[in-house]
C-alpha cells in the first residue's frame, strides 16, 4: 500500500486547523491569568464571538467587519466580567460561570434567526503553493489569515511577556499586586486591559469556528472548547509555547476520531467523542501531580481580588 | 457629595436583602431586553413570570422544576461553603440517573415495594461515585476540581447517549434513542391526580432539613465554615482537610444523583438523551442566590424554576426564544454578585459645605 505523502500533510494541516481556536483562546486567557485574574467565562466569550462573527458576516457581507466585530463582541462581554471582578471585587469563579451561562443564552437568542443559513467562503493565502513541496506544501500553504496568526501568537505572547516592559508589568501585577501597586502601577487598569484582551482573543476563536472552520451557526457550537482552552493554560504551566504543543495534541485527538470513524474502527462513536475530555483530565492529573512545580509557575495572585484602600 | 466607605464588617441585613435586589434588577434588565427585541416589556414579563404559575397545574410544574434545583443546590452548598468548586453537578446527576436507570431496567415488568428504594439508593451511589473522581484527583493529585468536574459532564452525557442508543435501547422501540419504560414499582408516586408533581419533593425537603442541621448544629458544619473562610486557619486548627473535601463532594454528588433519580423515575419514566435541561448548572446559581443557606435555597429554587417555565410560556405565546431563560439566569447571578458590593461598602452622603 502506498500512502500518499501529501495525504499525511493534509491530515497534519487539519489537526492544525482544529488547534487554532484552542491556541487563540488559550493565549488570550494566559495573558488574563498572568495578570492574576481567573476568567472561567472563556466558553461564553467564545460562543458570543461565534454568533457575532457569523451574524455580522451574514448581515454586512464583510468578512473584515465580521472578524473585528466578533473580537469587539468578546471585548464587550468581557467588560462585564472586568467591571464585576475589578471594580465591584466579585469572586472570579462565580462571575466567570455567570458569564458562560449568560453567553450561551444570549448567543442562542441572537442565533435563532441564523440557524441553517450557509456560511461564506473565507479566502485562503498561498493556495497556489500547496502542491509545490511534498508533505510541507499542504501544511504551510492554503490557510486563512487567522490560521497563520494563531500559530504566530504563542511566540508573540512569549516575546511580549519576557521581553517587553508592558509584559513585565503584567507579570508583576499577577505575581504581586501589592508591590506593583507600590511601584505606582495601576493594578486595576492593567487587569482590565488583560481581561479585555482575553475577551478579544476568545471572540476571535469563536469567529474562527463559525466563519472558517465550520462556516455555519449551530447552537452551542463551541462544545466545551472554551473549557479545554482553560485546561490548556494549566497544561502549559503558563508558558505560551507549550500551549502550541497542547493544542496540537487536542487537535490531533479530534481529527483522529473522525478518521477512525471513517475507516470503520469498531469503537462506539461516543467513546471517541469523549476522548478529548478524558485526555484533558489525564493530562491535568499528570501536570498537577507535582504540586511544587505548579505552585512555582502559577501566577501568585491568580483568582484573588485586589482592592486598594483609598 | 457621595463617598464610598468600607464597612467595618459585612452587613447581615444586606446579606439577605441583596438577593431580592438582584431579582428586581434582573426584572428591570429583562424588561429592557424584551423592549429591544420589540416586545411590550410588561406584557412579556407577565407571560414570563406570572402566567406560568397562575393556576394549579402551573404551580405543580413550578414545584416539579424547583425540586431538582433545590436538591442539587443543597448539595453544592456543602462544597461551596468549604471552598470546593464542584461545577459538574450536571454530570453527577446524569451518572446517578444512568446507574439508577440501569437498576430500574433490571426490574423490568417486576413489581414490589422494595424496588423503588433500591433504585433511589442506586442513583445516590452513582452520583457519589462520579463526584468522587474530582474529589480524589483534587486531594491526592492536586488537580483542579473545576476543570475535572466540568469535563466529566461531557463524558457522562456521552455515556448516556451510548447506552440509550446502543445496549439499553428499547428492543421494541423502533430505534428511538430511549430505554423501555420503567415498571410502576420503580416510579416515584404522584402526589395529586392529574398533576406531575411527585414524591421526589420530599427528598429535597429532607435534604434541606438535614443540611440545616449539619451546617448549624454539628462540628463538621463548623469545620466547613472555617475551611471556607481560611484554609490556613483550618490547617492550623488541625482539621483533616482531605477527608472533608471528599466528604463534601460525596454529599453533593449524592444530592445531584438523587435529582437525576427524581427526573427519570418521576416525570420521564425511562432513560433518554435529554434527562435534564441543565439543572446541574442552574443549581449553581440557585445555591448562590440562596446564599448557601438551606431556607434561602428553597426560595431561590422557586424563583429560578420560574425562569424555566417562563421561557416555555413566552415561547409558546409570544415566540420569545426559550433561551431567554438562560439569559435571565446569567443576569440574576451577575446582579447578585454585583450587589454584594453593598455588603462590604456603603455610600456615605457628605453635605457639601458652602
Amino acid at each position: 500500500m502506498i500512502i500518499d505523502i501529501n495525504f499525511i500533510g493534509l491530515i497534519i494541516a487539519s489537526i492544525m486547523a482544529s488547534a487554532v481556536p484552542l491556541i487563540l483562546a488559550s493565549c488570550g486567557e494566559l495573558i488574563t491569568e498572568r495578570s492574576g485574574v481567573l476568567n472561567l467565562g472563556v466558553e461564553g466569550m467564545m460562543i458570543i464571538g461565534a454568533i457575532s462573527g457569523f451574524a455580522l458576516m451574514t448581515v454586512t457581507g464583510s468578512l473584515i467587519i465580521a472578524i473585528f466585530g466578533a473580537m469587539l463582541a468578546g471585548v464587550l462581554i468581557s467588560t462585564i466580567f472586568a467591571f464585576l471582578t475589578q471594580t465591584l471585587i466579585t469572586n472570579h469563579v462565580a462571575t466567570g460561570l455567570a458569564l458562560t451561562i449568560f453567553g450561551i443564552g444570549i448567543s442562542a437568542m441572537i442565533g435563532k434567526n441564523f440557524v441553517g443559513i450557509p456560511g461564506k467562503e473565507f479566502p485562503v493565502l498561498f493556495e497556489g503553493l500547496k502542491n509545490t513541496i511534498p508533505l510541507l506544501g499542504p501544511i504551510l500553504f492554503g490557510h486563512s489569515i487567522v490560521f497563520y496568526f494563531a500559530f504566530a501568537l504563542p511566540f508573540i505572547t512569549s516575546y511580549f511577556l519576557k521581553k517587553t516592559k508592558i509584559g513585565l508589568i503584567v507579570r508583576a501585577v499577577g505575581d504581586s499586586p501589592e508591590s506593583a501597586s507600590n511601584q505606582g502601577i495601576n493594578v486595576r487598569l492593567v487587569r482590565y486591559a488583560c481581561i479585555l484582551y482575553g475577551g478579544a482573543m476568545s471572540g476571535l476563536a469563536g469567529a474562527y469556528l463559525s466563519m472558517i472552520y465550520t462556516p455555519q451557526w449551530i447552537e452551542n457550537m463551541t462544545g466545551g472548547r472554551g473549557w479545554i482552552a482553560l485546561a490548556l493554560v494549566v497544561f502549559s504551566t503558563w508558558n505560551p509555547i507549550k500551549i502550541l504543543i497542547g493544542a496540537m495534541i487536542f487537535g490531533g485527538l479530534t481529527i483522529i476520531q473522525f478518521h477512525m470513524q471513517a475507516i470503520g474502527v469498531r469503537i462506539p462513536v461516543q467513546f471517541l467523542t469523549a476522548l478529548p475530555y478524558i485526555v484533558t483530565i489525564i493530562v491535568l492529573v499528570v501536570i498537577s501531580r507535582d504540586s511544587r512545580k505548579i505552585r512555582l509557575s502559577t501566577p501568585s495572585s491568580l483568582g484573588k481580588s485586589f482592592h486598594k484602600d483609598n | 457629595m457621595i463617598k464610598i466607605v468600607k464597612r467595618d464588617q459585612p452587613s447581615r441585613a444586606i446579606f439577605f436583602l441583596t438577593p431580592v435586589l438582584a431579582i428586581f434588577l434582573t426584572l428591570v434588565a429583562g424588561g429592557l431586553i424584551f423592549y429591544i427585541l420589540g416586545f411590550k416589556p410588561f406584557e412579556a414579563l407577565k407571560f414570563f413570570f406570572i402566567v406560568p404559575i397562575a393556576d394549579k397545574y402551573g404551580f405543580s410544574e413550578l414545584l416539579l422544576k424547583a425540586t431538582p434545583l433545590c436538591l442539587i443546590a443543597i448539595g453544592l452548598s456543602f462544597c461551596f461553603k468549604s471552598n470546593n468548586w464542584n461545577i459538574g453537578a450536571e454530570g453527577q446527576l446524569t451518572f446517578g440517573a444512568i446507574v439508577s436507570g440501569g437498576v430500574a431496567l433490571l426490574f423490568y415488568e417486576q413489581e414490589g415495594f422494595y424496588i423503588l428504594p433500591i433504585v433511589i439508593l442506586a442513583g445516590a451511589i452513582g452520583g457519589m461515585l462520579y463526584a468522587s473522581i474530582p474529589a480524589i484527583l483534587k486531594t491526592y493529585f492536586n488537580t483542579n476540581e473545576i476543570l475535572v468536574s466540568l469535563m466529566l459532564v461531557y463524558v457522562s452525557k456521552l455515556i448516556l447517549d451510548y447506552l440509550v442508543v446502543g445496549p439499553w435501547s428499547n428492543p421494541e422501540g423502533f430505534n428511538f434513542p430511549e430505554t423501555r419504560q420503567f415498571s410502576d414499582s420503580a416510579k416515584l408516586p404522584l402526589l395529586f391526580e392529574g398533576l406531575r408533581i411527585h414524591a421526589g419533593i420530599f427528598l429535597a425537603l429532607a435534604a434541606v432539613v438535614i443540611s440545616w442541621f449539619v451546617f448549624y448544629k454539628t462540628y463538621l458544619g463548623f469545620q466547613m465554615k472555617v475551611s471556607g473562610f481560611s484554609l490556613k486557619t483550618a490547617k492550623y486548627a488541625g482539621y483533616k482537610g482531605k477527608k472533608m473535601i471528599i466528604l463534601v463532594f460525596l454529599i453533593s454528588g449524592a444530592c445531584a444523583g438523587l435529582a437525576g433519580v427524581g427526573e427519570i423515575t418521576g416525570p420521564i419514566g425511562q432513560l433518554h438523551r435529554e434527562i435534564s435541561p441543565d439543572y446541574g448548572f442552574t443549581a449553581i446559581i440557585v445555591a448562590f442566590l440562596g446564599r448557601l443557606h438551606p431556607v434561602g435555597i428553597i426560595f431561590a429554587s422557586l424563583v429560578v424554576a420560574i425562569t424555566y417555565l417562563g421561557a416555555e410560556t413566552a415561547q409558546i405565546f409570544m415566540q420569545i426564544p426559550k433561551y431567554t431563560g438562560q439569559v435571565f439566569q446569567g443576569m440574576i447571578l451577575f446582579f447578585l454578585l454585583a450587589s454584594d458590593y453593598l455588603l462590604f461598602f456603603k455610600f456615605k452622603f457628605i453635605g457639601s459645605k458652602k
